[in-house]
C-alpha cells in the first residue's frame, strides 16, 4: 500500500505506533483447522470410524466362531490365546466383543434414522394439521411420560426377542421427542414471513415443506439423531443385559455382560472388555453430537 | 396460585388416561399373539388358552379396558400371573429400596452437579471447565450397570469402605441404610449428574453474559455473590426442567441399579416379571413409574412460580 | 491531582479471526465535579473505554493495559478485591439498557440496599430505610412499596431511576453512564438528563457521559472528548467544539446538527451520516484511523497517524490538517 514513502514535513507530528498487548491469532484452515476448532467431532469421528471398522471386519480380526462352545476352556483369564479371556461357557470372548459391535451400531444406528423419520412424519403432520395437532401431541405427551426403557421392557415382554423387535421397541420410545421437536420447529417456521410469503404465492403443501420446513429441521434434527443413536446403544445394552433384549445366541455387548454378571467378582474381565468397548462407542457417538452441535446451531450450543 | 396448581393438577389426568390406554393396548396391538409369547415355547394349547382367558384377551377390548381402569382407579392393578398375588401388594412390598434409592440419588445429584456446573460456566474456556465437561460426557456415555460394577469392585470389594450388595431398611436405622445407597446413588447418579451439570453450565453462560450481571458487577459484588445470588437464580427454571425430565432417566436406570447392587426393589421385581412375562406385574409397574414421573413434572411446574416472580397464571 | 487520569489506555480483544483492538491508545483527565462527554458512532470504544475504567472486561478474551489512575492509585494494578472496593462505591456506572439492566428475580429493594450492605456496614433495616431515602430522591413515588417490588413491575424510566438510585447510594467521586437515555422515550429522556444534572450538584460527582447524542453532550458536558475507531480524535471545552470543530469527523458529526444556541434543549439531533464505514479494528490501522472516510486525506495522512496536538488553548485534535490557532505561551 505504501509503495512509495511521503517525506514528512518537520513540523507535523507523528503519533508513534501502540504496542500489542496481545499476542497475534493464528487462524488455521485445512483440516487441521477443522481438527482444531471442532475437536470433539475430529476425535468422536475417528473412534467411531475405528468401531465401523471392527463391526464389517469382525471375521478377519483373528477372530474365531464367537458362539462356539468349548466346555473345557471355560473362564480363562485373558492369555496369548484368548486376548479377553473366555466366559462360562469356554467362548472366547474377545470374537464376542468384536462381533457385538455389529449388533450396538445396527441397533443405534436403525434407532436414530427410523426414530428419526417416523418422528419427522408425526411432527410435519402435528404442525400442519391443525385439528390432528391437540390429539397427536396429547399422545406424545402420554408416550413420553412413560419412562423409556420401561417402555421398551413392556414392549420386550410382549415380544419375542429378537434384534428387529428391540430396534421397534427401542424407536417407539424414542421417536415421540423427534416429533415435538419437528413440530416446534414447523410451528415457528409457520409465522416466518418467508413461508407466509409462499403460502400466498400459491406454492403448494408438499413443496413449502420442500423448500423450508427441511432444510430448517435437518440441523436440530442431525444432532437429535446422535443422541438418539447413543441413547438408543445404551437402551440396547441395559434390556440385554436385564434379560428382555437380543436373544441370548446373538453376542451382544449386554448379552456378554449380562452372562458374565453372575461371576463379575471373581471373573471380572468377562464384564470389563464389553463394557468399555461399549462406553468408547456411545462416547463416540456422543461427542459427535456436541460436536455437531456446536458447529451447526451456535444459540443451540448455549442452551445444552 | 392454589387455581393454578388445581389447573395442573386436572391437566394430568388425560396424560395419565393415555399411558393406560397405550400401556393396556400394548396387550392388543403387540405382533403375534402375546397369550404365546408370553406361555414360551413349550406351553400347550391349553395353557395358551389359560393365560389368554387370565389376561382377558378373550373378550372384546372396550369392555376389557372399561373394567380394568374401573379397578386402576381403586388402586387394583390386577393379579400376578405368575404368583397369583395381587400386583399393588407385590409393589407396595417393593417400594422402599426403590424409593430410597431414587431419593438418595437425587438429592445426591443435585448437589454435586449444580456447583459442577456453576463452577464450568464461571470457569468456561479454562481447562477446569473442560475437564468437568469430559467428566459430564462420560457420565453420559457409560452405562449406569458398568459403573456399578467398577465402583462395587473397587470401593466395596478391593478396598472394603461399602457393602458389595444388598439393602437395609430404613428401620433398622440411618447409617446402615445409607451405607448400603451410596454406591448405588453414585453409579445412578452419573447419567443425571451429567445431564443437570451440563444444562446448569449453559443456562449460567446465556445468564452471565446478560446486562444485570455486569450492573452487578459494577456494584462492586464479589464472585460467588454473583454467581449463586445474582445468576443461579436467573438460570433456574431450564435447571429444575430438566431435573424434572431426568427423572426418566433415573427410573430406567434404577432398575439396573438394584440387579447389579442385590437391591429387593422394583427393579428386581421387573426383572423377575421379565424373566416369568408377567404382563400385569410389568403393566403395574409401568403404570406407578410413568404417575411418579408426571406428578414430578407437576411439582416443577409450580416450582417455576416461586423461581421466577415474572411467573404468574 | 486530577481525579481521574487515563494514559494509553489500550483493551484488546481475542476473536477466533484476530484481535480486536477496541481501544487502542486514549489518554484523558478529569478534574472533580467535571462532566465530561464522551461521543462518536456506535462502535469506536466509548463503552469499552468506559467499561475498562471499572475493569468490567471479562479478562480472557479482553485485556486492557496502560493506566487508569483514579486519584493517585492506578485501577489496572489493584487486586480484585480491592478493585470490587471502588466499584459502586467511588466510581459507579449506569448503563443504557434499563429494561435488562437490573436483575429481574430479585426486588428493588434487594438491589438498592445491596450496594449500601456491600459497602458500608448497615443492618438490613438500616439499608432499607437509605434505599428508601434514596427512591425519594430520584422521584420514584411511594417509595416504601416499591422496595418489595420487581422490576418488571415498573417502567423503563422508572427502573433507569432505580438504576440511578443504586449507582448514587453510596456517593460515588464518578459516576460513569454509558447512553443513559438512549433507550427511553423522548420525553423521559429529557427528566433523567434533569434528575442526572440535579443529582450531581446534590451528590458532587464527576459524571462521564457517553452517548451518540450531540443534543445532550451541548446539555450537560462541560467537556467533550471525540473517539473514533478505538482513538481520541478530538477533546476540547463544549462550546468550543460546538463553534469550531477541528477534526474533520467531528465536522462530518456536526453536518447535520444547528449550531450552538438555536435551542437545543428540545431539539435532541441524532448525529449526521457520514459515508463509508468503520476500519475493522482486527487490524493494525497505519496511518490516520479517518483517512480511509476523509475527504480531505492524502498520502501523508494514509502514511503516518497524526498526534494529538493542542490547536487552541484547551482544544486537542488529531489531525495533520487542523488549522492552528497562535497558542498562548
Amino acid at each position: 500500500m505504501l509503495g512509495s514513502a511521503v517525506p514528512v514535513p518537520a513540523d507535523v507530528a507523528v503519533e508513534p505506533a501502540m504496542p500489542d498487548v496481545l499476542p497475534p491469532i493464528k487462524v488455521r484452515r485445512g483440516l487441521a483447522g477443522f481438527v482444531y476448532r471442532h475437536p470433539t467431532i475430529a476425535f468422536g469421528a475417528a473412534l467411531l470410524i475405528a468401531m465401523l471398522s471392527i463391526a464389517v471386519l469382525a471375521p478377519y480380526l483373528g477372530t474365531v466362531d464367537p458362539t462356539a462352545l468349548s466346555p473345557a476352556k471355560r473362564t480363562r483369564a485373558p492369555s496369548a490365546e484368548f486376548w479377553f479371556g473366555t466366559d462360562m461357557f469356554g467362548r472366547d470372548v474377545y470374537s464376542r466383543v468384536m462381533y457385538g459391535a455389529r449388533v450396538s451400531l445396527t441397533v443405534g444406528f436403525s434407532v436414530a434414522i427410523l426414530a428419526s423419520l417416523a418422528g419427522l412424519a408425526v411432527g410435519l403432520i402435528s404442525g400442519f394439521v391443525r385439528w390432528a395437532d391437540g390429539i397427536i401431541m396429547r399422545i406424545m405427551d402420554g408416550m413420553m411420560s412413560i419412562p423409556p426403557i420401561l417402555l421398551a421392557v413392556a414392549l420386550m415382554a410382549l415380544t419375542r426377542a429378537s434384534v428387529t423387535n428391540v430396534v421397534t421397541a427401542i424407536t417407539i420410545a424414542e421417536f415421540p421427542r423427534v416429533a415435538r421437536l419437528v413440530r416446534g420447529v414447523v410451528l415457528s417456521l409457520r409465522e416466518q414471513p418467508y413461508v407466509d410469503a409462499a403460502v400466498a404465492a400459491g406454492t403448494r403443501g408438499p413443496m413449502i415443506i420442500l423448500r423450508h420446513i427441511l432444510p430448517n429441521t435437518l440441523a436440530p434434527m442431525t444432532v437429535q439423531a446422535t443422541y438418539i443413536c447413543a441413547s438408543a446403544m445404551i437402551v440396547e445394552a441395559i434390556l440385554s443385559f436385564i434379560g428382555a433384549g437380543t436373544p441370548p445366541s446373538v453376542p451382544s455387548w449386554g448379552n456378554i455382560m449380562a452372562e458374565g454378571r453372575a461371576l463379575w467378582q471373581v471373573k471380572p474381565f468377562i464384564v470389563f472388555f464389553p463394557a468399555v468397548f461399549l462406553s468408547l462407542t456411545v462416547l463416540a457417538v456422543n461427542l459427535l453430537g456436541d460436536g455437531l452441535r456446536d458447529m451447526l446451531d451456535p444459540r443451540m450450543a448455549k442452551r445444552l | 396460585m392454589l387455581a393454578h396448581i388445581f389447573r395442573r393438577i386436572v391437566a394430568t389426568i388425560p396424560v395419565m388416561a393415555i399411558v393406560a390406554l397405550f400401556v393396556f393396548s400394548l396387550l392388543y396391538i403387540a405382533p403375534g399373539d402375546p397369550a404365546a409369547v408370553i406361555a414360551g415355547e413349550q406351553a400347550s394349547p391349553e395353557d395358551v388358552e389359560k393365560i389368554r382367558k387370565g389376561l382377558g384377551l378373550d373378550r372384546p377390548f372396550v369392555s376389557r379396558f372399561g373394567e380394568w381402569s374401573w379397578h386402576i382407579l381403586q388402586a387394583d392393578l390386577g393379579t400376578s400371573m405368575f404368583t397369583g398375588l395381587p400386583v399393588t401388594q407385590l409393589i407396595v412390598q417393593r417400594l422402599e429400596p426403590t424409593l430410597s434409592l431414587m431419593v438418595v440419588t437425587l438429592i445426591l445429584s443435585i448437589t454435586i452437579a449444580v456447583p459442577m456446573g456453576v463452577i464450568a460456566a464461571w470457569k468456561a474456556g479454562t481447562w477446569v471447565d473442560r475437564g468437568l465437561m469430559a467428566f459430564a460426557v462420560l457420565g453420559f456415555s457409560v452405562p449406569v450397570f458398568v459403573v456399578g460394577y467398577v465402583l462395587a469392585y473397587v470401593f466395596a470389594l478391593e478396598l472394603d469402605w461399602f457393602p458389595v450388595q444388598g439393602y437395609t431398611p430404613l428401620s433398622a436405622g440411618f447409617w446402615p441404610w445409607l451405607e448400603n445407597l451410596v454406591l448405588p446413588a453414585i453409579a445412578l447418579g452419573c447419567v443425571y449428574i451429567a445431564l443437570i451439570a451440563r444444562i446448569t453450565r449453559a443456562s449460567m453462560l446465556e445468564v452471565l453474559q446478560q446486562d444485570y450481571i455486569r450492573t452487578a458487577r459494577s456494584k462492586g459484588m464479589g464472585q460467588s455473590g454473583i454467581l449463586f445470588v445474582h445468576a443461579l437464580k436467573n438460570a433456574a427454571v431450564p435447571i429444575v426442567t430438566v431435573i424434572g425430565i431426568g427423572v426418566a432417566l433415573l427410573i430406567g436406570g434404577a432398575v439396573v441399579t438394584e440387579s447389579v447392587f442385590a437391591i429387593p426393589g422394583l427393579g428386581r421385581l421387573t426383572i423377575d416379571a421379565i424373566v416369568r412375562r408377567d404382563y400385569p406385574v410389568i403393566q403395574g409397574i409401568v403404570l406407578l413409574f410413568s404417575l411418579v414421573y408426571v406428578l414430578v413434572n407437576l411439582a416443577v411446574d409450580v416450582i417455576y412460580t416461586l423461581l421466577d416472580p415474572r411467573i404468574r397464571y | 491531582m486530577p481525579l481521574l487520569e487515563i494514559n494509553d489506555l489500550q483493551t484488546h480483544f481475542r476473536t477466533p479471526d484476530g484481535v480486536n483492538r477496541a481501544v487502542d491508545g486514549v489518554s484523558f483527565q478529569m478534574g472533580e465535579g467535571e462532566t465530561l462527554a464522551v461521543v462518536g458512532e456506535s462502535g469506536c470504544g466509548k463503552s469499552v473505554t468506559a467499561n475498562s475504567i471499572l475493569r468490567l472486561i471479562p479478562e480472557p478474551p479482553g485485556k486492557i493495559a496502560g493506566s487508569i489512575r483514579f486519584r493517585g492509585v492506578d485501577l489496572l494494578k489493584l487486586s480484585d478485591k480491592e478493585m470490587r472496593r471502588v466499584r459502586g462505591n467511588d466510581i459507579s456506572m449506569i448503563f443504557q439498557e434499563p429494561m435488562t439492566s437490573l436483575n429481574p428475580v430479585l426486588t428493588v429493594g434487594r438491589q438498592l440496599g445491596e450496594t449500601l450492605r456491600l459497602h458500608q456496614r448497615v443492618s438490613r433495616r438500616e439499608a432499607d430505610a437509605r434505599a428508601v431515602e434514596m427512591l425519594r430522591l430520584v422521584g420514584i413515588p411511594e417509595a416504601k412499596r416499591r422496595l418489595g417490588e420487581y422490576p418488571h413491575q415498573l417502567s423503563g424510566g422508572m427502573r433507569q431511576r432505580v438504576m440511578i438510585a443504586i449507582a448514587l447510594s453510596c456517593r460515588p467521586k464518578l459516576l460513569i453512564a454509558d447512553e443513559p437515555t438512549t433507550a427511553l422515550d423522548v420525553t423521559i429522556q429529557a427528566q433523567i438528563l434533569d434528575l442526572m444534572k440535579d443529582l450531581k450538584a446534590k451528590v458532587g460527582a464527576a459524571i462521564i457521559l457517553i452517548t451518540h447524542d450531540l443534543g445532550i453532550v451541548a446539555e450537560v458536558a462541560e467537556r467533550v472528548m471525540v473517539m473514533y475507531a478505538g482513538r481520541k480524535v478530538e477533546e476540547a471545552p463544549v462550546e468550543k467544539l460546538f463553534r469550531t470543530p477541528r477534526h474533520p469527523y467531528t465536522q462530518g458529526l456536526f453536518g447535520a446538527v444547528p449550531k450552538l444556541g438555536s435551542s437545543l434543549a428540545g431539539n435532541l439531533t441524532k448525529l449526521a451520516e457520514i459515508p463509508g464505514v468503520v476500519p475493522s479494528l482486527k487490524q493494525r490501522i497505519c496511518g490516520c484511523v479517518f483517512a480511509t472516510r476523509c475527504a480531505s486525506a492524502t498520502d501523508l495522512c494514509r502514511q503516518s497517524a497524526p498526534a494529538l496536538e493542542l490547536k487552541a488553548p484547551g482544544h486537542l485534535a488529531a489531525c495533520h490538517f487542523a488549522p492552528k490557532e497562535a497558542l498562548a505561551a
